[in-house]
């Protein structure tokens, strides 16, 4: 392995480049643009041999990948924010095609007001469409899950596609040492695309993406919700197998750091992860066990495995850094949702933290542990805003 | 019931996969082949692919699958082809 100083979104043009991908589509937004110009300065140098389709937005985008991906292609598209909403349609469309594009999504703000920086809005409002949503925390991850989220999706027992996220500017513009794998070695990991087992094929023609009519629709969107639960065993292995070549293994669905015998869970998912390791590092320095549990995955969602990482803790923070209005947290209330069957559970306490790319530091995980141990005190969970300007922002 | 199904919507080309729609005509065109020139302006218009052309380069309706229309009759040069009201002549 060659140890490099990569950026975020290097590292992801990287990823694709070890895992051979021979079709990307993509369109410039910012804080996305600088995956798909290295990948450009590749294909460029002859050092990927892909073929780079410039088109004109990212609806585009995506109907070229799916276009490419129904050929039997491996297939790439990079986006943010307003450029994953223009894409929606053919999002939605991939994933009930159960075409196994990836996708890498660096969050970002959506407008108005206009921002540029780190939000997990974006994805979330795709929750939805089929995709598997995968997140990373550190430019080592975002390489290692390009490579994972192909195996993954391209595994016969699934075939959905990936979105791999990534925080806008806090992990795709930020420099860290990453060990780039050896080509021979993903080339084992990840063996050339077969294309099965529905592909465009000029001398056996179908009409693909047919109606269904009321008799077999729900059909098909029950099989995406299978593939789904597949998905969550196949991401375990996969991430279990990369471990063990590359000494690299993330926890699969989830990371549980020092939650064994923790009191409080914060629960999160991106790059922030680590100020909430830290914190939880110093508040254990004073006394206070306190865990993290990371989603590497959103969807499939990991139920069964927060479960059991919550078990014997008197109360969780989840803190969500987007906002669904009128709810307000998805995050927490999904979480809620997985723990609600359990005999035993802890009191789940929302956050809504960091939107638009407001800093949130250890200290403030601290704090937000704080107030969690204030609501177990009291007894009530609900969902607050933190840190809002002029202070409420509590629902109880 | 879903195991059966593939996983995503595909069909194979198949004719008449919607059943006999020419069943649905109310009125049916009628080629008077002593007008036709042999332009194959209606093969070309007809929608269903029911225009068919015979071995020796004309025309015919395939009744089976014509919904009745009537754009070949419309859109025919030579007025060669009449509509005629189903069940009457």
């Amino acid at each position: 392995m060659a140890r490099a100083v990569l950026s975020g979104n290097e590292a992801v043009a990287l990823g694709v480049k070890l895992a051979r991908v021979q079709v990307v589509a993509a369109y410039p937004i910012t804080p996305q643009t600088t995956i798909v110009e290295k990948i450009a300065e590749y294909v460029d140098r002859g050092e990927l041999k892909a073929r780079f389709i410039t088109v004109e937005s990212e609806h585009s985008a995506m109907a070229a990948c799916v276009g490419a991906a129904a050929g039997g292609a491996r297939a790439f598209t990079a986006t943010s924010s307003q450029g994953l909403l223009y894409m929606s349609e053919m999002v939605f469309w991939a994933a009930g095609a159960r075409l196994p594009i990836v996708m890498a999504v660096v969050n970002r703000a959506v407008a108005p007001p206009w921002s540029i920086w780190c939000d997990h809005n974006d994805a979330l409002s795709q929750r939805d469409a089929g995709w598997i949503q995968l997140w990373a925390e550190s430019a080592q991850e975002a390489l290692d899950m390009v490579i994972q989220a192909y195996r993954v999706a391209e595994d016969e027992r699934v075939l959905l596609p990936a979105m791999v996220n990534l925080d806008g500017f806090l992990l795709s513009h930020a420099y860290e040492p990453v060990d780039a794998p050896e080509q021979a070695l993903v080339d084992r990991f990840l063996p050339e695309k077969t294309p099965a087992p529905y592909w465009i094929d000029p001398s056996n023609p179908r009409s693909y993406g047919t109606i269904a009519a009321p008799d077999t629709y729900m059909e098909f969107r029950y099989k995406v919700q299978e593939a789904m639960e597949n998905a969550a065993r196949v991401i375990e292995e996969v991430d279990e197998e990369w471990g063990k070549l590359t000494g690299r293994r993330y926890g699969g669905l989830i990371e549980r750091y020092r939650c064994d015998d923790a009191e409080v869970g914060l629960i999160l998912a991106g790059s922030w992860a680590g100020d909430a390791k830290e914190a939880a590092d110093a508040l254990r320095r004073k006394g206070l066990r306190v865990g993290v549990i990371r989603l590497r995955a959103t969807r499939p969602f990991p139920a069964e495995r927060l479960a059991e990482a919550v078990e014997g803790m008197d109360a969780v923070a989840v803190v969500d850094r987007s906002l669904s209005p009128g709810l307000p947290s998805v995050l927490a209330a999904e979480v809620k949702a997985a723990l609600y069957d359990r005999a035993r559970r802890p009191l789940v306490k929302g956050f809504i933290a960091g939107l638009g790319g407001r800093d949130v530091t250890p200290l403030d995980f601290a704090r937000i542990v704080e107030l969690t141990l204030k609501s177990l005190k009291e007894g009530v969970g609900g969902v607050e805003c933190y840190g809002l300007r002029g202070g409420g922002g509590g629902d109880g | 019931m879903a195991s059966e199904l593939p996983l995503t919507a595909i069909a194979a080309p198949t004719k008449g996969a919607a059943g006999r729609t020419g069943l649905w005509r109310t009125e049916r065109p009628v080629i008077d082949y002593s007008k036709c020139v042999g332009c194959l302006l209606c093969w070309l218009y007809c929608p269903e692919g029911a225009v068919v052309r015979r071995g020796d380069g004309g025309v015919e309706i395939d009744y089976d699958y014509c919904k009745g229309c009537g754009i070949c009759a419309n859109e025919c040069p030579a007025k060669a082809i009449a509509m005629v009201e189903e069940g009457v002549g």
